[in-house]
């Protein structure tokens, strides 16, 4: 398959990135170098190029309705310019994807998705809507989206964009005009520290990264970072924490899951295993070697696999080998010991809590 | 660009080798390093570990994957470089420099399956 290209494309092949496929586009892994892009995001600021993200809008006079449908949080009556973290399930419970709900206005919603998943999403959605008084409006191809983030991401923002987003608070947004068009700017991110994504059109977004880059205190990041980043602040990444046959209670993610609201697709799964419990569950287990836990190797106990890693890294900010892996829950408890396959090797390690690094959003 | 060493031998998993008598000194080569990225760990194997031409003697990691190491050479080890569990960083700064293992060779006819550098340059890119 011929992968797509976001509109910075040629930023980053001019910036020397090292390119790779992800969610079916071209990506940028790093410029500089993991492990620096990494500090940058936490001392300072960084910036991502997340325009591969999928931007699917809902609306109609069935829109609140609908999205709660098959949404797992709840936005029943949420105020205009929230947004809400949350799945969509199958019928048996595992996800179809993780998303954002952005609420816009009355019954107008913009769901952002993974770009691995917009085919299949757009799908689900489409699919599902058929009862609803519903428009289901996949834009994906044409909206840029920056992430910037990092402790110094809030006055930077603010200067380069001429938008006061420092009233914004923790997963809200604004929707600001530059006179030409609507920007949407939200307080969100997937690095565990403060930050922003904004939301415009290509030509916007390309300006953006040109402006940002020539303040010289944007630190340029690839995937690369933003997998490290994302994976210390135990953020699940879909294809690895979550997939169609994990749900989000296994994930450890109920809590994104509201059982106190109008029916949705998946919930007789997650309601009987909030009261049952479950038989497998991501928890974080933590080894004494510098050896490093992939996504893919075994965990065992008493040479007996019990379990698979599903992401794992040396931590850069924490300087631990940790990962998260999927288990047998008789052994999720913590403190529990298993094992962890390494090429030829067994380390041992222990069920430890997911959180590796201390989140800093601003509240 | 990357480095490349006149008189080393090379794999095409990208292990270089330079000789020392009877003696192979085997690392990753300047390339193999800039494509990984930043190493956090090696996998080295122990003094006296039997290693075979092809055959995976251990692994670089780098932040995002894990490498499997390609010995060049057969023979006994006899030495590994153990500045790099402390600190694999090092590969980066110089992976010519900063040999793996050392390897007392059975038999140093197997060079002659390696490829010198202009053989190794062309592979590279």
């Amino acid at each position: 398959m011929e992968e797509k290209k976001t509109c910075l494309y040629d930023k980053h092949v001019a910036l020397g990135a090292k390119m790779s496929p992800f969610g079916g586009f071209i990506m940028p892994i790093e410029y500089s170098s993991i492990i620096e892009e990494h500090n940058a995001v936490r001392n300072n600021c960084g910036m991502f190029d997340v325009s591969h993200m999928g931007e699917v809008f809902v609306s109609g006079n069935d829109a609140e309705k609908f999205v709660n449908y098959i949404f797992t949080n709840d936005i029943t009556d949420a105020p205009i310019g929230k947004i809400y973290y949350g799945m969509m399930l199958n019928p048996a419970g595992g996800v179809v994807d993780d998303l954002l709900v952005y609420k816009i206005r009355e019954n107008y919603f913009l769901l952002v998705i993974n770009a691995a998943n917009i085919d299949k999403d757009v799908a689900w959605i489409s699919h599902n809507a058929t009862e609803f008084d519903v428009v289901v409006n996949n834009q994906s191809d044409h909206f840029g989206q920056l992430a910037v983030q990092g402790p110094e991401a809030e006055g930077i923002v603010k200067d380069v964009l001429k938008f006061d987003v420092a009233p914004l608070e923790f997963y809200t947004f604004a929707i600001y005009n530059n006179g030409n068009e609507d920007i949407l700017v939200s307080r969100t991110g997937y690095t565990g520290e403060d930050g922003f994504e904004i939301y415009g059109s290509h030509a916007y977004i390309v300006e953006a990264w040109d402006k940002f880059l020539a303040t010289g205190k944007v630190a340029p990041c690839g995937l690369g970072c933003r997998d490290t980043l994302r994976f210390e602040a135990a953020l699940p990444l879909y294809g690895h924490e979550l997939t169609d046959e994990i749900t989000p209670i296994e994930a450890g993610l109920g809590m994104f899951v509201k059982l106190d609201k109008p029916d949705f697709i998946g919930r007789d799964v997650i309601e009987r295993q909030k009261t049952e419990g479950v038989s497998k569950k991501v928890v974080g287990i933590e080894i004494k070697d510098r050896a490093i836990p992939r996504a893919g190797y075994d965990i065992e106990v008493e040479g007996r696999k019990i379990g698979t890693v599903t992401t794992g890294y040396h931590t850069i900010s924490t300087d631990r080998s940790v990962c998260l892996a999927l288990i047998d829950s008789t052994y999720a408890k913590l403190d529990t010991p298993v094992d962890v396959r390494i090429r030829k090797k067994v380390f041992p390690g222990t069920v430890v809590k997911k959180k590796f690094y201390e989140k800093k959003y601003k509240k | 660009m990357s480095k490349v060493i006149e008189g080393f031998y090379y794999s095409e998993s990208h292990e270089f080798v330079k000789v020392e008598g009877n003696i192979a000194i085997v690392g990753i080569t300047d390339y193999a390093q800039q494509q990984l990225g930043n190493v956090v760990y090696v996998d080295m194997p122990e003094v006296d570990d039997e290693v075979s031409q092809g055959e995976d003697f251990g692994a670089v990691e780098s932040v995002k994957a894990a490498s499997d190491l390609i010995s060049p050479v057969s023979g006994t080890v006899v030495e590994v470089n153990t500045a790099l569990e402390e600190h694999p960083e090092l590969i980066n700064e110089d992976a010519f420099e900063n040999w793996i293992m050392k390897v007392e060779m059975s038999d140093a006819g197997e060079l002659a399956n390696l490829l010198d550098a202009k053989g190794y340059e062309a592979i590279c890119h």
